[in-house]
């Protein structure tokens, strides 16, 4: 199948120090399967990243091969509705962590370093939780959450907020069926992603497309399930990820992005400093967003590498 | 097998099965909408001793009774209120009544909707006390390995822990009252009451009368 829009293909959109995984795969779990990607020596010790919410595999292709040069198999995946794993009807925490223990299974049965942003990074702080055994190393990207934002809030006002999310929830669940992501060029795309992601550079939102979208005739669009929505409503209080972090017996990095963003958390280094596991390392990022592994990958690959070392 | 006649509701890539229990034209009367409970289908009669003016209709949620089990589990009481939702935007204004985890998400769609849903009646059932109020000790849950039949085993495990908290019930039940111009619209007859239960009770808009005497009184409202 062509690629091209007008004169732009996706081969000729290149990003300085991308690389596509080395290798691909495909770990089929309980019906549903996932797309893993990996870079670096495939004999070489393993870590295992974990995206963010909205994100896919490829968001690592710059932060990865960092890792992978250091001398790591790094292994992702695209958790369901993302990326190129499959669409599923139902998402949730409880099915993504059973996805991340099929992938981590996948890769081995012993402990490994687990990196994971954002919502990754909860995912894998839970997870070490649940499965202390699994996890030599925790590292969270700007995946710690604040309540200090919502306590700020008065209780009426987080009620309004509420029922707001509920409404605005349940009108979308109304619109699914045979839904589709809107078509559009590369640059459309980059531009639509850039409201997501506005600290991020337009050559980098570009370059996402490329391996991010699918093309057909009427133009790309984003491989993400079109069914899939930010927000949602639901019992959830940010503490609660947090409860699983001050009882880790592993090494844990934190790296926290102090620019506030419309994707990030609004964490605060107070927030979490009395939830740290014995043994941490806890650093922050002037003037960095959410995606600070995106933003400065050199610098947090380094961090990375150092701490994994 | 009954001879119930089922009509179908198509909520993203699930079917849902929508059973009426009682004929009735919805236009005549309010219909009734049973919620059942965890692990649970709609009957294949009308319960006994429940009575009812009206059309009564049965909801199977997501994973349960005739409608679609989606592979790979994934639950929250969230997706089975929008279930509930997609019938009522089908259907229109209805009483339900909710079994076990259908009194919840009942609780939760009453909220969503207050002026749709005249009068919700909450009874003891499979899942009524769900998770607690917050998420206990971590923990990846596996429903037994080979069964993909209904009810969904990816159901019966994820649906029976979730944390339901006080203050996210309490705000439903502001919800109805800001919503609803009835003045007791939630009625509780559960001999069990979990704490999300134990928030609603003694408090404003709770009626707290038998099944029978909340649904005639339910029945009188326009």
């Amino acid at each position: 199948m062509s690629e091209e829009t007008g004169s732009e293909t996706a081969d000729s959109v290149k990003f300085p120090g991308a690389r596509r995984p080395d290798r691909r795969r495909r770990v089929e779990h309980a019906g549903v399967s996932l797309s893993v990607a990996e870079w670096g020596d495939p004999q070489a010790d393993p870590v295992v990243v974990a995206h963010g919410g909205f994100d896919f595999a490829e968001t690592l292709n710059v932060f990865a091969p960092m890792i992978a040069d250091a001398g790591w198999r790094v292994v992702s995946w695209d958790q369901r509705g993302h990326g190129d794993s499959d669409r599923t009807a139902l998402y949730s925490w409880d099915a993504d962590l059973r996805d991340a223990v099929a992938v981590i299974d996948s890769v081995s049965p012993g402990p490994l370093p687990l990196i994971g942003h954002s919502k990754g990074g909860s995912l894998l702080m839970y997870l070490a939780g649940a499965m202390p055994s699994r996890v030599s190393a925790l590292v969270n990207l700007d995946g710690l959450p604040s309540w200090g934002r919502m306590s700020d809030v008065a209780d009426r006002e987080r009620s309004r907020s509420l029922r707001r999310e509920l409404s605005s929830w349940l009108e979308h669940r109304r619109t699914l069926v045979g839904k589709e992501r809107k078509p559009g060029s590369i640059d459309d795309l980059a531009r639509r992603r850039g409201r997501m992601n506005p600290r991020l550079s337009q050559e980098w939102l570009r370059y996402l497309v490329t391996v991010g979208a699918v093309h057909s005739e009427d133009g790309w669009r984003w491989k993400i399930d079109p069914t899939m929505r930010l927000g949602g409503f639901g019992p959830f209080q940010p503490e609660w990820a947090l409860q699983h972090l001050p009882g880790l017996a592993v090494p844990f990095l934190g790296v926290l992005g102090l620019e506030d963003e419309l994707m990030g958390w609004g964490t605060r280094p107070e927030h979490v400093g009395g939830f740290l596991p014995p043994d941490h390392r806890f650093e922050t990022l002037e003037g960095v967003g959410h995606f600070v592994h995106i933003e400065q990958p050199r610098r947090v690959a380094d961090l990375v590498c150092d701490f994994l070392s | 097998m009954s001879d119930r006649r089922t009509t179908w509701i198509q909520h993203n890539r699930v079917r849902l099965a929508l059973h009426e229990l009682q004929p009735g034209a919805a236009a005549s009367f309010r219909p009734l909408l049973l919620l059942h409970g965890l692990g649970e289908s709609t009957p294949t009669s009308l319960p006994t001793g429940l009575s009812w003016p009206g059309p009564v209709l049965g909801l199977d949620f997501t994973g349960h009774g005739e409608s679609t089990v989606p592979t790979g589990g994934g639950y929250t009481a969230e997706i089975l209120v929008a279930d509930a939702d997609a019938v009522i935007s089908r259907i229109g204004s209805v009483t339900i009544v909710g079994r076990g985890l259908g009194a919840y998400i009942g609780l939760l769609v009453t909220g969503a909707r207050p002026e749709l849903v005249r009068g919700l009646a909450l009874s003891d059932g499979a899942g009524l006390v769900g998770g607690g109020t917050e998420p206990g000790s971590a923990s990846i849950v596996y429903p037994e390995p080979g069964r993909h039949a209904s009810p969904d085993p990816y159901a019966l495990v994820e649906l029976s822990r979730d944390p339901r908290p006080e203050s996210y019930v309490q705000n439903f039940m502001d919800f109805i009252l800001d919503g609803s111009d009835l003045a007791e619209p939630v009625n509780i007859h559960t001999a069990l009451h979990p704490p999300w239960i134990e928030a609603l009770l003694g408090g404003p808009g709770v009626s707290r009368d038998p099944l029978p005497v909340a649904l005639q009184r339910f029945a009188g409202i326009s």
